[in-house]
């Protein structure tokens, strides 16, 4: 037997440091724990009150209230989208009139809550029904799923024009006075030049706006849409089984997380050449 | 328009003092609420922010949780859950009384959960933009830890985060009118009865929104009053 060179003890990595039970250590794990237990709690739960009839019954019903929230969310974005852009437009008009109309839209949808903006119309606009009727909007506005978009899309409207204001507000004055100069148009320089900046800071906020519409969009439930959250109420109504409500909650969050992700690498993709 | 004054006034005919007792409620629960969210997230930004990754795991199991559901599904949660879990210990404790979860601290226990989750982003955002050097000098000059939060980083912390939680202040308000849906007699509640009895819906739904509407103008008012004191009363870095 030989003594180690000293040379191979000089090779070995140094000690690690030891990991001391510090305060912060053991509270960290009690509350893991926590979670853990919570989690397992959760699964005996769904476990045990596994039914494979109430499953094979109420599946149909969650899926097609997921694919009527998704719906009403994809819709109302997309319609919300092109309706933010004369309002973002306006909001920047020189005309005060003009600015201040659109800021009091913008106010008006943020500052109120979007359940009391679809109890506006869905039970408000029936005290207007013979003028409705008289111009033939009454069948549009007796439903109640119509009514939801019309709501998301007017509220999403607001946030996204906010969105899309300060994004191009958030583009440095030079570049537009440097189009300019190279005597680009002024849609040209808004296409070419601003526009692809403006929404590289913008996508985050669209991102979390899409996910608050998802969240948000669970209160058509209220005025008897049929979505997830619709479903789930429906569900829990007939079979008073909690169950029916952790499944609605663990889709929720695996909606969401994934939309968070996928903003997440999204922009991480198209942020690639500012190597942050 | 008569018929309007009628049902808007004070008194046996009209619907002036229950919707004011509404925004009594969605007053009063909001600003009970906000105490308990500011606790909670500041607790968990701290949990966020400390070295030990179990901790910091933890905390963001709990923003991702409260921050991924629908604040409906929260209270609905909050609200069925916790019955559910009441009638099984009473069982247990061989007791027959039917004990009921008040709405009002339903709403507080779930809106509470949703503002500290978004809070602690906020306050985890503000810690970052407080330099190293502020609790390296606070050391030097022989501050404890907890003195250096008290005394240095807190204040700073404040005047950062005040934008943030101002905002979220503002959601808060507007979230409260979900508690209508599970009883609470809220400005919505409240204007919703009067709006099936009078079969005025949109006077009473737009007075809601209008309603909401000075709740907010008047949280602006209040928080830029507070911007402005905290502002003046540290150098503006």
């Amino acid at each position: 037997m030989s003594l180690p060179r000293t040379a191979e003890l000089d090779d070995m990595p140094p000690p690690l440091p030891v990991r001391r039970w510090t305060l912060a250590r053991i509270t960290g794990l009690v509350l893991l724990s926590g979670w853990v237990l919570l989690g397992l709690g959760v699964l005996y739960f769904l476990l045990n009150s596994w039914n494979p009839e109430l499953i094979s019954r109420y599946t149909p019903n969650y899926v097609s209230g997921l694919w009527v929230t998704i719906q009403l969310v994809v819709i109302s974005i997309l319609a919300g989208a092109v309706l933010s852009v004369p309002i973002a437009v306006g909001r920047r008009a020189e005309s005060r009139v003009i600015s201040s109309l659109a800021y009091a839209y913008v106010y008006f949808f943020r500052g109120t809550p979007l359940l009391a903006q679809t109890f506006l119309i869905y039970y408000g606009l029936g005290s207007f029904r013979p003028q409705l009727e008289a111009v033939g909007l009454w069948t549009f506005f007796r439903d109640a799923w119509f009514c939801a978009i019309f709501a998301f899309t007017l509220n999403t409207a607001a946030y996204q024009a906010e969105i899309l204001r300060g994004a191009v507000e958030s583009v440095g004055r030079g570049q537009w006075e440097a189009a300019a100069a190279l005597a680009f148009s002024r849609w040209q320089t808004l296409r070419k030049i601003i526009l692809p900046q403006a929404l590289l800071v913008a996508l985050r906020p669209y991102g979390n706006e899409i996910i608050l519409m998802i969240k948000g969009s669970a209160i058509v439930a209220i005025i008897t849409v049929y979505d997830l959250m619709g479903e789930t109420r429906r569900a829990f109504s007939r079979t008073f089984d909690f169950q029916t409500y952790i499944w609605a909650a663990l889709i929720y969050l695996v909606l969401v997380e994934l939309l968070r992700i996928a903003t997440e690498r999204i922009e991480r993709r198209l942020t690639r050449h500012l190597g942050r | 328009m008569n018929g309007v004054l009628t049902l808007l006034s004070f008194g046996p005919a009209g619907w002036g003092d229950e919707i004011a007792l509404g925004v009594l409620v969605t007053i009063s629960l909001a600003l009970v609420t906000l105490p308990f969210g500011l606790a909670a997230g500041f607790t968990v930004a701290l949990a966020k922010t400390s070295e030990e990754p179990s901790l910091r795991l933890a905390a963001n199991i709990y923003t991702t949780i409260f921050r991924g559901l629908p604040e409906l599904l929260t209270l609905f949660l909050v609200f069925y859950g916790a019955q559910i879990a009441v009638q099984q210990i009473t069982r247990v404790l061989g007791a027959t009384a039917t004990i009921e979860i008040n709405a009002f601290v339903a709403g507080i226990v779930a809106l509470g959960a949703v503002f500290s989750a978004y809070a602690s982003e906020v306050f985890v955002s503000a810690f970052r933009a407080i330099p190293r050097g502020q609790y390296e000098g606070a050391y030097a000059v022989g501050l404890s830890r907890r003195r250096t939060m008290q005394l240095v980083i807190l204040p700073q912390l404040i005047r950062l985060a005040l934008p943030g939680l101002s905002n979220l202040w503002l959601i808060l308000l507007k979230e409260t009118s979900l508690v209508s849906v599970i009883g609470l007699a809220d400005i919505l509640r409240q204007t919703g009865i009067a709006a099936r009895v009078s079969k005025e819906a949109f006077l009473f739904f737009g007075i809601a929104c209008l309603l909401y509407l000075g709740l907010s103008v008047l949280s602006s008012f209040a928080f830029s009053a507070i911007e402005r004191r905290v502002s003046s009363s540290g150098p503006s870095r």
